[in-house]
């Protein structure tokens, strides 16, 4: 594994995790979705966060935005206490979330002029996003036209817009067909590379986990311990190597898969 | 990648292969045949024209009366009352809809009283309304405003509540506050079931219209039409009557046409 792909400790978007404990009531008892979890990421690290439904990935993800609070412990970005949603953050969601009433490049201007960007100078650097996902020739195309997958390009393009620090996945490809699912694979790893952002991507999907992150967060629902699984593959990731599939076999392992 | 819908003439061209002319007939092949019928059956006695007259004689007493400006008149002063009592139901249903929508406090202090004094028919208080505001044009824009208020209100309110929660939470995971979420979010998702409330409301003041000046009027074209009656001008009778229903079609035409230029995301 290089440094370059590792990402560095003194990086922007570093996140700790300390002694995070989050729980919710169902049918009066509580339900313990988080115990006690503690984890580094380094700034422009790539984290994949996988487990059984319910062993509170996507709550973890909604701590690390800021759209929820936890009962106990704290998020630190860059050293500071997360509080609430922050603009060093971005999020993409398993649907694309967009505005139907906003054409593409409208759409990936939104988060800019919420922000307080002027109209003209979110539409400009909207622009450059918007090829960068390779949808140029759609600016003017309203939701309703585009494919799922063009869609959660432009929910993509809308995220990276606001140039965050980190960008927080909930299973964004989870929607797709396969075909699209592979693709958009790979266009995240590209972006990744690129764009130099921490991700950290909740996915059911271990494939993916392991194409996609330098370590896997291996969240469980019936109270065992979480693991991180360090991914040591030469990227760009190839799925077909002796070593992926070995990879693969070891994680699904893990939930009894084979 | 693939682009659906975007094509548009190539979908038209799939869906209606018809040339113009066969779309028209198959659109309006039944009205047609209505007043082919209707034109008929006075002309050929199926009916007494005395009590159903012929098309020709009905449009003749229209020309009469709109040359002469007889009915000019009522034109002027059903239009101005319908439209009053329209607008100041839209000025009123949409904000308090609005408010309404948002505020969950608001909506459950105001609802009970609503429904209350929408499920009261508008016509049986038009006599409170006679007794409270006289007999004069306050108490007929009152009564229309009153029953018109309820469909804008009503579907502004559902309008709001059943804005996605998903695209809330996005705009506010971008930071916006609850201003910008109301401005970007909720008042543009809101604005097509506005527009169902506000064609409703439309009909609803035209019917209203016309039973408060059947009922309390010297004017008008609900007047008129009753008027009509009384002196057994029937030709003149159904020219008001014709009158009203193209007063419909155009006010609904122009609601149709402004949804068109403010929703184009929201239709085919």
């Amino acid at each position: 594994m290089t440094l370059d792909t590792l990402g560095d400790a003194t990086a922007r978007g570093a996140v700790s995790l300390r002694h995070l404990t989050k729980s919710f009531t169902l049918n009066g008892q509580p339900l313990p979705v988080l115990r006690n979890l503690s984890l580094d990421i380094r700034g422009g690290e790539s984290l994949a966060i996988v487990g059984p439904s319910g062993c509170g990935k996507t709550t973890l993800l909604r701590l690390l935005a800021g759209l929820e609070s936890a009962d106990g412990g704290q998020v630190l970005i860059d050293g500071a206490p997360v509080t609430g949603v922050g603009t060093e953050r971005a999020v993409i969601y398993q649907e694309p979330r967009l505005l139907p009433w906003l054409t593409v490049l409208e759409n990936v201007a939104f988060g800019l002029e919420v922000r307080g960007l002027p109209r003209g100078a979110a539409r400009d650097r909207a622009r450059r996003h918007v090829r960068l996902v390779g949808l140029s020739d759609f600016e003017t195309a309203y939701p309703r036209q585009l494919s799922g997958g063009m869609a959660q390009r432009v929910g993509i393009a809308r995220a990276l817009a606001v140039q965050p620090e980190i960008l927080l996945l909930d299973e964004p490809l989870g929607a797709l067909d396969a075909m699209t699912k592979l693709t958009m694979q790979e266009e995240l790893a590209r972006i990744w590379h690129e764009e130099k952002v921490t991700m950290i991507l909740v996915t059911h999907d271990l494939e993916e986990a392991i194409f996609l992150a330098d370590r896997v967060l291996v969240l469980s629902a019936d109270g065992t311990p979480p693991a991180v699984i360090p991914v040591d593959l030469p990227r760009p990731r190839d799925r077909n190597t002796g070593d992926f599939v070995r990879m693969r076999r070891m994680l699904m392992g893990r939930f009894g898969l084979h | 990648m693939t682009l659906q819908n975007l094509d548009t003439p190539a979908r038209r061209a799939r869906g209606l292969p018809a040339p113009p002319l066969r779309a028209f007939l198959s659109r309006y092949s039944l009205v047609i045949a209505f007043l082919v019928l209707w034109q008929a059956s006075g002309k050929l006695g199926w009916i007494s024209p005395a009590v159903l007259p012929p098309l020709d004689a009905i449009l003749g007493a229209l020309w009469t009366g709109i040359a002469s400006g007889a009915l000019v008149d009522d034109i002027a002063i059903s239009l101005q009352r319908a439209g009053l009592a329209f607008g100041a139901a839209v000025g009123l249903g949409i904000p308090l809809g609005l408010l309404m929508g948002q505020l969950r406090p608001v909506e459950r202090a105001l609802d009970p009283i609503l429904q209350l004094f929408r499920q009261t028919s508008a016509l049986a208080l038009y006599p409170v309304f006679i007794l409270l505001l006289g007999l004069g044009e306050t108490s007929k824009i009152f009564v229309i405003f009153w029953a018109t208020l309820f469909p804008t209100l009503l579907a502004t309110v559902g309008g709001v509540k059943q804005v996605d929660r998903k695209l809330i939470e996005m705009a506010e995971s971008y930071g916006a506050g609850r201003v910008q979420v109301f401005r970007r979010v909720v008042l543009p998702a809101s604005v097509p079931a506005i527009f169902v409330g506000l064609r409703l409301s439309a009909t609803t003041a035209l019917l209203l219209l016309i039973a408060a000046e059947m009922i309390g009027a010297n004017k008008g074209i609900g007047f008129q039409v009753m008027n009509a009656q009384y002196n057994f001008q029937i030709p003149l009778m159904f020219a008001a009557i014709l009158l009203m229903a193209a007063l419909g079609l155009a006010a609904n035409a122009v609601l149709v046409l402004l949804q068109r230029r403010l929703c184009r995301w929201s239709l085919d």
